[in-house]
């Protein structure tokens, strides 16, 4: 079995070999400091940033633009997904666009949309939201008609309604498939916001990483990206959270929960 | 409302179920398959009757049907009187598998009727604890699903479909995917259960033992197509013990199943 304070200790040693090993190697082969700069120097830049509170301003607009383009995403996703899982006349007609739409990589939607946007907040937020879409729609819809046989029977035997079988069943039903659609689209969000900044931009750190790089401020770069990955996690972690209270009856999470608490001991 | 259920139901006033040449035919014209051929027959008011058969003789068909989840092609059946057309509020349906809600608790989900047919939580909560004791789960409503064994799960499933008083309880192999000896605790338990509340079952099941030991009569289908092969009263008293099983009249009956199952190419 892994897991135990042993194997624990053991990754951090891991962890601190690697920055020590890394550390080695761009001393002693001398790599110039605009091509891999060392883990001291991207510490260093990460404490004067933030010391500085450059990095606050820039972190505080990307999380704003992430957050607002999730939640707008995400609303219009549950939304039409809904309509789509409920409705065969409307996803026959709607089939063709979501199929073109669902091909085409967002991402490269980015320069159109700064050119329609503008440079500031609307720009960022409708790219996240274009990005974070997909993924809940789909989910939306998989998850509303995922109701077994039996289930919708049962109802159908209780002369249900059609509005009761969807609130009583359907919806609470789709929830794990919802949440697994919020998990990634909170992501997506923020590659679509980080995306969005680096075609064109004011502030955020998207921008500040292409700002460091024509100063090749290559160790101020990976600070930023230190930063991200941190932002990653947080964003990842609130879905988690509100996950955990909501599904606390869903069967696999309680598995996840269950192996995580044998991990931990 | 006497006069009137008179007059659309010329049939026994005491019967709950009317079915008069009753059939189901799935697919198209021409190339359908005939799952139900021409089914005649009655359940008085507080009956227990089995339906026992192999897979594929329609028994679940029927139960469909009575259930309003599916229209017949043929024929009628009537619910004191009236035409099952659809799904009705007076119907408890219990199937193989217990169905319960993993988000509801067990009183959750013993209220699911009750929520879904507005008949008010409140009044409704001290009947359903009221149930939940009769099956022996006091102390256990607010757990959930996933806290029971299958035997538990199947009681809370039996309690929900009694929860909002039907007249007819409609229970389709309800103890089909529980082990043996597990099964045979639920048919004794379902025996007290009828005798305490009288209510109309029909109990499908493909257990030849478990269609005598429940029944007060026994309806034996065959298949291709679905039609019945025997219908008799099953003349032991109640309440049974498991030991009832072992007597030589028991036999009988279970041998006068196998013989019209054999009859009817049930049985290989």
């Amino acid at each position: 079995m892994i897991g135990g304070p042993k194997n624990f200790a053991l990754r951090l040693l891991l962890i601190a070999v690697f920055l020590a090993v890394w550390e080695a190697i761009v001393r002693v082969f001398e790599i110039p400091l605009f091509i891999l700069p060392t883990p001291s120097n991207v510490f260093t830049a990460l404490y004067r940033g933030i010391a500085s509170s450059l990095y606050v301003d820039h972190v505080w607009i990307t999380v704003t633009e992430t957050l607002l383009g999730f939640v707008l995403g995400t609303s219009l996703a549950f939304m039409l997904g809904t309509v789509i899982a409920l409705s065969r006349p409307v996803e026959y007609f709607l089939y063709p666009f979501v199929v073109m739409f669902q091909a085409m990589p967002k991402v490269a939607l980015a320069p159109l949309i700064i050119v329609w946007f503008g440079l500031g907040l609307t720009s960022k937020v409708v790219n996240a939201a274009l990005v974070a879409f997909f993924p809940l729609m789909v989910n939306t819809i998989v998850g509303l008609r995922s109701a077994e046989e039996d289930k919708v029977n049962l109802m159908k035997s209780l002369a249900a309604t059609r509005t009761q079988i969807f609130w009583m069943l359907q919806l609470p039903n789709a929830m794990p498939y919802i949440f697994a659609g919020l998990e990634i689209a909170m992501i997506f969000a923020l590659i679509g916001a980080i995306v969005a900044e680096f075609v064109g931009a004011q502030a955020g750190l998207g921008m500040l990483i292409q700002s460091m790089n024509f100063t090749m401020d290559v160790a101020g770069q990976f600070s930023v990206l230190l930063l991200l990955s941190l932002i990653g996690l947080g964003l990842n972690w609130i879905v988690i959270a509100v996950r955990r209270r909501v599904l606390f009856w869903d069967a696999s999470q309680k598995f996840d929960a269950d192996a995580a608490k044998k991990e931990a001991i | 409302m006497d006069a009137i259920a008179r007059e659309t139901a010329p049939a026994t006033a005491r019967d709950v179920i009317a079915i008069r040449k009753l059939s189901k035919t799935y697919g198209g014209t021409g190339g359908g398959v005939t799952a139900l051929s021409e089914i005649d027959c009655t359940v008085a008011d507080g009956e227990f009757l089995s339906i026992v058969g192999p897979s594929g003789c329609g028994k679940s068909t029927l139960l469909k049907i009575l259930a309003g989840l599916l229209p017949a092609s043929g024929g009628e059946a009537l619910l004191n009187g009236s035409p099952i057309t659809g799904a009705r509020k007076d119907i408890g349906v219990v199937f193989q598998s217990p169905v319960l809600f993993p988000w509801r608790s067990v009183l959750g989900n013993v209220l699911l009727p009750v929520d879904v047919q507005q008949l008010g939580r409140d009044r409704m909560t001290a009947r359903a604890m009221d149930l939940l004791k009769l099956v022996g789960l006091d102390g256990f409503e607010h757990r959930y699903p996933w806290e029971l064994s299958g035997g538990m799960q199947q009681r809370v499933a039996l309690v929900r479909a009694l929860i909002h008083d039907p007249a007819l309880l409609l229970m389709d192999e309800p103890f089909g995917a529980l082990d043996a000896m597990t099964r045979e605790q639920m048919n004794v338990e379902l025996q007290r259960i009828w005798m305490e509340r009288r209510k109309t079952v029909v109990f499908i099941t493909h257990s030849t033992s478990e269609a005598v030991f429940l029944g007060d009569r026994v309806m034996v289908m065959t298949p291709r197509p679905g039609r019945i092969g025997d219908l008799f009263a099953v003349d032991l008293p109640r309440p049974r013990p498991l030991d009832v099983m072992t007597t030589e009249k028991f036999g009988v009956y279970v041998r006068r199943i196998r013989k019209s199952l054999n009859a009817g190419g049930g049985l290989e």
